[in-house]
């Protein structure tokens, strides 16, 4: 029994990452980022908005949480619509009663499909990234750079038809890229993804087309993550929620400000028996002074002036 | 090798729990407690082995690369901090590529006392398959590579990614290792049967380690910590009759995360003020046990 003696070569070995997209850099070690009206941690929520289509497709994969059983799955298919009809009116709801501005991931056929829902969301003051097309619309290695860049730019063009503005925020469907993505949305104009969970603070992403920002959206800390994969109860989340602002809020005294993702989803969280426990969480996060809530271009914004 | 030895390796001699010898550690403790960071480097592209995938997706696997490369930017300095403020040395299990990679954190390790064993050279490079040349040169590459990063010279294994041929542990004890992390056996130390040599399995444990807490019982960060305590609380109890050993497994990208790291510290606070604890190393304890109990068990 041996291995292929290649195997034992290590071409990439050497000081610095294994790829050239960012160098190495210890958070602990950048100049202190300072937030807008003296924040010292700043939330940042992100709402998935997402259509099923009933008949998912599997390539490159089928995306998490995508229908189930043997066609029809109206099980499946209702249960995430709830989302986009009853619970992200609830989560609506919860941000306005504390006066957060949000960001929506939106796929882009939900413009097409529910213009009403867009309008309300764009009028709420909140704002949309990006999400891919619909469900089916995943990225992986096999596809090729010509689709990949169809499905940006579908996504990205009906966005900008349905609310007057061109995204400037890209979620993956289950933050899946090729190697491609990144240049591809570069050359698309998007300038931030939101994919990468390996940092706790935007940093800059280097491409063939030039540098986009990356904004982790620290996927251990969603909904579907504690309450979905893990099986943990909404009061759950709330405490591990606090507890993180907490544990950040003091980094921020030494360290300067930091930042706090949320990812929701309306099918998960916009359910009657969780919500209340919701809206208690970021009520309770709200009364904080060093405490804001932030859209991603806001958080971008003001990142970027101090580069 | 034949079938009956490959159904049971015979690692080492059964030895009930009742009635072993007594083992004492220092000052009439009863709980060696060790904790044991992985310092990792996972590839974003690597090389493919026959025998396991090195991601579940196709690369790159974003969310895995770098929720594990969180690690190295982020969680490691807030978990490192955390222990050295309460009292807790590491020894780390070591991707020993991690050296050329991101010196940077092998230095902050070494600088606050910690011992290094070896990990493999990548998480993501796996012993399946290897043949005896091939297995020789990554446990050589691992000892000189410490060495050179270092200037410590590594006592233990735990196998890269837990991957391990037949004849692993004969060639760490041959090559003078001291300890082996990868058996799970037992609450206290075990000598292994070797070729030649002498090899000490210590306690690890995948049960409270925390991938096992987080990723397959799926614990909130409360529960784990409360996992955590209740298993040390039961081995300071049952260490007065003869020492036990509690080793806490981590990965900083998951201990170290904001919502982990706070509850996490009052596993430490409980640890370091209860008094039947004897906070260390690896090394010290394999050394400690073959004092006195010479590998009776």
């Amino acid at each position: 029994m041996s291995l292929d003696p290649s195997y034992l070569d290590y071409p990439k070995r050497r000081r610095g990452m294994d790829h050239d997209y960012y160098p190495y850099s210890s958070l602990f070690d950048r100049k202190p980022v300072q937030w807008p009206d003296d924040k010292r941690l700043l939330i940042w929520p992100v709402v998935s908005l997402e259509y099923f289509p009933m008949v998912p497709n599997d390539d490159p994969f089928r995306a998490p949480e995508h229908m189930q059983t043997a066609y029809p799955d109206y099980r499946h298919y209702t249960a995430r619509e709830y989302g986009t009809r009853i619970g992200i009116y609830r989560l609506l709801g919860a941000f306005e009663k504390v006066g957060a501005k949000v960001s929506v991931a939106t796929n882009s056929v939900i413009a097409e499909r529910y213009p009403q829902l867009i309008a309300d969301i764009v009028s709420g003051g909140h704002e949309i990234i990006a999400h891919s097309t619909d469900m089916n619309g995943t990225i992986a290695s096999g596809l090729t750079e010509v689709e990949e860049k169809a499905l940006i730019e579908a996504s990205l063009a009906a966005l900008e038809m349905a609310t007057g503005t061109r995204p400037r925020g890209w979620l993956s469907i289950a933050r899946s890229q090729s190697f491609n993505t990144a240049k591809l949305l570069t050359e698309a104009g998007v300038d931030y993804m939101c994919d990468w969970v390996n940092d706790e603070l935007p940093y800059a992403f280097q491409t063939d087309a030039g540098a986009i920002t990356n904004i982790p959206l620290n996927h251990e800390l969603s909904d579907r993550q504690i309450i979905n994969v893990q099986q943990q109860s909404v009061d759950s989340y709330a405490e591990q929620m606090m507890d993180a602002a907490d544990w950040l809020l003091a980094e921020a005294e030494h360290y300067g400000g930091r930042m706090m993702p949320m990812h929701l989803t309306p099918y998960i969280m916009g359910l009657p028996y969780r919500i209340g426990s919701f809206e208690k969480l970021i009520a309770d996060l709200v009364e904080r002074t060093d405490i804001g809530f932030a859209r991603g271009d806001t958080i971008l914004d003001s990142w970027m002036a101090q580069q | 090798m034949s079938d009956a030895q490959k159904s049971d390796p015979g690692l080492y001699d059964y030895a009930p729990y009742r009635g072993r010898p007594k083992i004492k550690w220092q000052d009439g403790k009863t709980c060696a407690v060790w904790v044991a960071p992985n310092l990792e480097y996972y590839e974003l592209d690597p090389a493919v082995n026959p025998y396991r995938k090195s991601w579940p997706k196709p690369h790159p696997d974003v969310v895995g690369y770098s929720h594990r490369d969180h690690a190295n930017r982020v969680s490691h300095w807030r978990m490192a901090e955390m222990m050295t403020k309460h009292g807790f040395p590491g020894s780390v299990s070591l991707s020993v590529a991690l050296c050329d990679h991101i010196p940077e954190v092998v230095e902050d390790a070494n600088q606050r006392g910690w011992e290094f064993f070896s990990h493999g050279i990548y998480n993501t490079r796996y012993s399946y398959g290897m043949d005896e040349a091939q297995e020789r040169a990554i446990i050589e590459d691992s000892i000189t590579t410490v060495e050179r990063a270092t200037g410590q010279r590594i006592r233990g294994w735990l196998a890269p990614a837990l991957t391990h041929t037949p004849r692993t542990l004969d060639l760490l004890a041959e090559y003078g290792m001291d300890y082996t992390c990868d058996l799970y056996h037992d609450d206290q130390p075990t000598d292994v049967k070797v070729k030649s040599g002498q090899l000490t399995a210590i306690p690890y444990s995948l049960e409270v380690n925390d991938h096992y807490g987080f990723f397959i019982y799926n614990m909130s960060p409360r529960d784990y910590a409360d996992t955590l305590i209740r298993q040390y609380d039961r081995l300071a109890e049952e260490g007065a009759q003869s020492g036990t050993v509690m080793c806490i497994p981590l990965h900083s990208y998951l201990i170290g995360q904001p919502h982990r790291i706070g509850p996490f510290e009052a596993v430490l606070e409980h640890i370091a003020a209860d008094g039947r604890a004897w906070i260390t190393k690896a090394g010290d304890i394999v050394d400690a046990f073959r004092k006195q109990a010479g590998g009776v068990l």
